[in-house]
């Protein structure tokens, strides 16, 4: 399963202060982690909010608001594309990263959907079969 | 800390660690089946001891201190050869007692030395090629036996026993724990190639009414190639192999419609590759082709016509596939209602 991995932002990452030459170093080497053992997908830094924009939707209705944004701890610094076997398996990852800021930071973890997520690959056939599986256990148990 | 919850982040480190862990072990014991052996000692004192105790902060420091004291505890039983106990006893002693901070940068040391020979080792020509397949998932993949008897279809007992007697062929054959040299290197790259893209096939044929472990292996073979291109960054053909698979997977989930039957390249929706997985294989090719030489198998079926139609969609992303290119988001709620 994918794992999207949002690093929050932090006070200095929306003022537009760089990672020390010490804290790259640090990422570098977690990065250069997660690609050697086959898990990371992709992962970018973002620019601050202030070299972004919001588009906000109300019916047919489009209004574009320029950053930056006040809600500095809603707002996504960085994020990690992660392909792992399970949940805990992308926490354990996280859990070997730097702290991405220099006092408090948080990092979200959040599971990407997949083609199995719709049932998309459940044919009519086997649908139906499942569905004529799961009533028969209900007759089971209710007699 | 529940005791379900302890079993899932056990699992989870088992599945970070456990390759680092065997290699480094069998660079120790010389001893491929050995250094499996005690690992799983390891792995046992985690699901009996974490639950109680938490998980630790190094866990893998954690299963490598156990694993080393295991293996003392051994070398004082059993009559082994006096060489190997001198060795072991010699680089063991040094971990005795506390779980000391530096053990991690002692693996890393090492680390990139010892998948690779572990690699070569599960994938070793003296195996069958069976015994090869389900090594190279266990001891690299981090997946249990029955996980792996699942994926291919196999009674339990059979693949233990298939793990059993590959691990006994190898300790008998007494290869050396080491990268090959120049001279074999290519033929037996061949065979560590020929076991993931098996892997990668073994998933890629299965079914929609498949259990989920079978799918799963196309995941596993991925994530065996991406290390060992990394293991291997010269090695063109590596890259030839990663770009076939990620270029392959990427059409996972358009290659058959929502009654499962499938859809001919041709006729897929663009929109339904993934596109991560499209650029990654790229990228792959990249590689190989800037490593140059003569492209081998995997590189010429990675650059086959189905490749450089995914290639050309990349381009024209919105080109004459466009008008059937319905965003996934809008397509997967509304089937899903209809169903």
């Amino acid at each position: 399963m994918r794992f999207m991995v949002l690093v929050k932002a932090s006070e200095d990452s929306e003022a537009g202060v760089m990672p020390t030459e010490e804290q790259l170093a640090e990422m570098g080497k977690f990065n250069e982690e997660m690609v050697k053992a086959g898990v990371m997908l992709a992962g970018e830094g973002l620019h601050p909010s202030s070299k972004g924009a919001r588009v906000k939707f109300s019916g047919s209705e489009r209004t574009i608001t320029d950053g930056p944004f006040t809600e500095t701890k809603e707002l996504i610094a960085g994020f990690w594309l992660i392909q792992v076997k399970s949940r805990e398996e992308a926490i354990e990852w996280i859990k070997r990263c730097p702290n991405p800021g220099p006092g408090e930071s948080e990092i979200e973890i959040r599971q990407v959907f997949e083609a199995e997520d719709f049932g998309e690959e459940l044919t009519p056939e086997l649908r139906e079969q499942e569905q004529r599986i799961r009533a028969q256990a209900e007759d089971n148990e209710s007699s | 800390m529940t005791a379900s919850d302890a079993h899932a982040a056990v699992e989870a480190v088992w599945r970070i660690e456990s390759a680092r862990l065997i290699a480094a072990l069998a660079r120790v014991v010389r001893e491929v089946g050995l250094a499996e052996d005690l690992a799983q000692e390891a792995l046992v004192a985690a699901l009996e001891q974490w639950p109680e105790s938490g998980v630790p902060d190094n866990p893998g420091a954690w299963l490598m201190a156990t694993a080393k004291h295991r293996g003392i505890d051994r070398m004082r039983h059993a009559t082994m050869a006096e060489r190997k106990h001198e060795e072991l006893g010699r680089e063991l002693e040094i971990d005795r007692g506390e779980v000391q901070p530096d053990i991690d940068a002692a693996i890393d040391d090492h680390i990139g030395d010892d998948l690779l020979s572990l690699i070569f080792a599960t994938c070793h020509p003296v195996l069958p090629t069976e015994a090869r397949v389900a090594l190279t998932l266990r001891m690299l993949g981090g997946l249990a036996t029955k996980d792996i008897a699942r994926a291919f279809l196999v009674p339990e007992s059979t693949l233990a026993q298939r793990i059993v007697r590959a691990k006994k062929a190898l300790a008998e054959a007494d290869l050396p724990f080491e990268v090959p040299g120049p001279d074999e290197l290519a033929e037996r790259l061949s065979s560590v190639l020929e076991v993931i893209y098996l892997v990668f096939n073994e998933g890629y044929s299965a079914t929609a009414g498949d259990d989920w472990m079978r799918p799963e292996l196309v995941q596993d073979a991925l994530r065996l190639g991406r290390i060992l291109a990394e293991l291997v960054p010269d090695e063109p053909e590596v890259h030839g192999l990663v770009a076939l698979m990620e270029i392959q997977a990427s059409r996972l989930r358009a290659r058959t419609g929502p009654g499962g039957e499938p859809i001919l390249l041709l006729d897929q929706e663009r929109a339904r590759w993934d596109w991560v997985l499209v650029n990654r294989g790229l990228k792959a090719l990249d590689r190989a082709d800037a490593l140059g030489g003569e492209p081998g198998p995997y590189a010429l079926q990675g650059r086959s016509p189905p490749a450089m139609r995914v290639r050309a969609g990349r381009r024209t992303p919105t080109g004459r596939a466009s008008p059937r290119c319905t965003p996934r988001w809008r397509a997967s709620p509304a089937r899903r209602s209809s169903s």
